[in-house]
């Protein structure tokens, strides 16, 4: 996988089981969010096979694509809400676009959304007027609408205060225990991680590592121990790594347009 | 020595790669334009947002140009004694050229900017990703509607310049310098046909609109996910966007007088 | 953006002034003729036409009441002229149709001249009497040629273009 001159993975394998919190851990740069955009259809691996739910989506044609994503609810990590729409609208519009529900039951399925992320006062609030912690939640409740069966969380954590932080990781852990949604979870937050993953992939230059959280943490390998263990185990980490640019806009340089 | 030979035939081969990326935007857009839904809503946000925010601009452009095609004209055909001709002069210059051209060139640099920079922010914001995984087509939803606002206002805000810019040169050519209006109004209409200058004019315009809204809505849909990106875009879009027009006034110009 | 009635008002005043703009600019300014076809189509042969170009004027007494719609070779090498006239005119079969020029150097149009004859012509007749135009610079050659010829002057008139020559010295 490699962005124009710039290769990103070379042979990775790796495996997220159905119906359990798989957190994706690494440095910045390390790929981590391209996972995500692999696993969307967002970015064409040069070969390779990715299987989601049995089915291989590499070279899949995009109107194809659009069928396998009703499966699928993303996460973004800056939200990517239509700013020009109100919060409301915005989980409203796949629902419009898609389905042939009256306004009443779409209406009826939006604050049901919106309720389950605790924001229920809040659709008619554009994008821009949102907090940090909203808008997560707002992108969250987006995610959710078309009840996918695989989530994909870009770096829900980041920017977040502690409070948040806490929020957003007992909504997703909620929700997986509440609708079994297999969930991956890019993250560098590391205590939540511990707390909630069922499984981790740490992405490092000179490979990655698959296990169960407590496995990695005592694991032979001085250098993921060391990662694991990188961030002091307190709350108050709400400083964004600062290798991370925000959004990571860096590491999706010339992704494959579609 | 070889170096620039090869540097060059680089920039060759790039220039025929994008357009031939252009091309096939183009195919994709038309493509979108016929498939349901129609978005009947987004286009008149479009139509509003292109056209009816670029009135001020054109319009008093059109004045002003008006105006000094007036003066100019007058000063020179006061030479040969030929003054009777200024709306004849006045009217040829605007509908043939300056009309469709200046038209073309402020709404490039107005209208065709902001759709840039609107589209280019998009998409480093992700919002256009978030559309895909909402399995909704991006270039259907946004681009369409901006490129066939484009097209459709470009020979309405053209009529609009030729027009303010008849009376701009009706004000100098009669008010100031103390033509008959009579003799003002019937120069104009004996010099000008329909067919030849007229209709010409138009087509220009919609030519011009289609060069503008491809490049416009291509450059912010290929832009860099980054605010340089973006700026890039929009500039390249002014930069490009001109020149075509220019380019291409002659071409239809040098066609349609055959 | 959130669509409101206003901005939809505004959308529509726009393109009903653009379009209003257009039509100004076609009618008015350019002089397009929104009625239809008169009805009455009547064709002429001229050995010479000048530069007539489609659409130029059909004229009566210096009132337009036609246009050119097409110009052809006809199997004896003349031009065929078709025009289209409005279809209330009653045109004797008589009429003469002259090419001219508007000014000394305008565009060519026809004017045609009523003849006497009491039988009309109807749609897809022919005008038998026809006067080719005047080119300038045959005019002009003759009229040089004739000189160094020793006759004075040559005009150039009457169908067919024959001259008359004066000799004398």
């Amino acid at each position: 996988m490699a962005f124009g001159s710039r290769v990103v993975f070379d042979s990775l394998s790796c495996g997220f089981p159905r119906g359990k919190i798989s957190v994706i851990l690494g440095g910045s740069g390390s790929g981590k969010s391209t996972i995500l955009r692999l696993v969307g259809g967002l970015v064409q691996p040069r070969s390779g096979v990715i299987l989601v739910e049995g089915q291989d989506i590499v070279g899949l044609a995009e109107r194809r694509m659009y069928e396998v994503r009703r499966k699928l609810g993303m996460m973004f990590q800056g939200g990517a809400l239509l700013d020009s729409l109100t919060v409301f609208d915005n989980l409203a519009f796949p629902l419009r676009e898609h389905t042939r529900l009256t306004e009443t039951e779409i209406a009826a399925e939006v604050q049901n959304r919106l309720d389950a992320v605790g924001m229920s006062n809040v659709g008619d609030l554009l994008p821009g007027q949102l907090s940090g912690g909203m808008l997560k939640r707002a992108a969250l409740a987006r995610a959710i609408i078309r009840k996918p069966s695989i989530l994909l969380c870009d770096e829900p954590f980041s920017g977040l205060d502690p409070a948040s932080t806490k929020r957003i990781e007992r909504l997703l852990v909620r929700m997986n225990r509440d609708s079994s949604v297999t969930m991956l979870v890019v993250s560098h937050h590391i205590p939540s991680t511990m707390r909630m993953a069922d499984r981790v992939l740490l992405l490092l230059p000179q490979g990655a590592v698959e296990g169960q959280p407590q496995e990695l943490r005592a694991h032979a390998d001085p250098r993921v121990t060391a990662f694991m263990n990188e961030d002091p185990d307190l709350d108050a980490e709400s400083l964004e790594d600062p290798d991370e640019p925000p959004a990571g806009k860096a590491v999706r340089a010339r992704g494959g347009m579609r | 020595m070889r170096r620039a030979i090869e540097d060059l035939g680089f920039l060759a081969l790039r220039f025929a790669d994008d357009l031939g990326k252009l091309a096939l935007f183009t195919l994709r857009i038309l493509a979108a334009r016929f498939t349901p839904p129609l978005r009947c809503g987004a286009f008149v946000t479009e139509l509003f947002k292109l056209g009816v925010l670029s009135l001020i601009i054109i319009c008093v452009s059109g004045m002003a140009v008006g105006m000094v095609l007036g003066l100019q004209g007058y000063n020179t055909l006061v030479r040969f004694g030929a003054e009777q001709s200024l709306g004849a002069v006045v009217g040829l210059s605007l509908i043939r050229e300056l009309g469709p051209v200046l038209t073309a060139l402020l709404a490039t640099g107005r209208a065709g900017s902001a759709t840039a920079a609107e589209i280019g922010s998009m998409v480093a914001t992700e919002q256009l990703d978030g559309l895909r995984m909402m399995s909704i087509n991006p270039v259907h939803l946004v681009v369409t509607p901006k490129a066939s606002a484009m097209i459709a206002v470009m020979p309405l805000l053209s009529a609009l310049f030729i027009v303010c810019g008849l009376f701009g040169g009706y004000a100098v050519g009669v008010g100031l310098m103390g033509l008959d209006g009579g003799t003002y109004m019937s120069s104009l209409q004996s010099a000008v046909d329909f067919h030849d200058d007229v209709l010409g004019s138009l087509l220009k315009a919609l030519i011009f609109g289609v060069l503008i809204g491809l490049i416009s809505t291509y450059r912010g849909y290929t832009s860099a996910p980054t605010s340089e990106g973006v700026s890039a875009a929009t500039t390249s879009t002014v930069v490009i966007g001109s020149v075509s027009v220019l380019i291409f006034d002659y071409f239809i110009t040098a066609l349609w007088g055959v | 953006m959130t669509r409101s009635p206003l901005r939809d008002l505004l959308v529509g005043l726009f393109v009903l002034v653009g379009l209003c703009a257009i039509a100004y600019l076609s009618f008015s300014v350019g002089g397009l003729s929104y009625s239809g076809p008169g009805g009455l189509t009547i064709y002429a042969a001229f050995d010479q036409t000048g530069g007539l170009k489609p659409r130029a004027p059909v004229v009566i007494s210096g009132v337009k009441v036609g246009q050119v719609t097409s110009i052809a070779l006809d199997p004896s090498f003349r031009a065929r002229v078709a025009m289209d006239l409005d279809g209330r005119l009653k045109l004797p079969t008589d009429t003469t149709a002259s090419i001219v020029t508007a000014g000394i150097l305008g565009d060519r149009y026809v004017s045609l001249q009523l003849g006497g004859d009491d039988k009309v012509l109807a749609s897809g007749d022919s005008i038998t009497f026809t006067e080719s135009a005047i080119i300038l610079e045959s005019l002009i050659g003759k009229f040089m040629y004739g000189r160094t010829g020793g006759s004075t002057g040559g005009e150039n008139g009457g169908s067919g273009g024959d001259e008359a020559q004066k000799k004398g010295s």
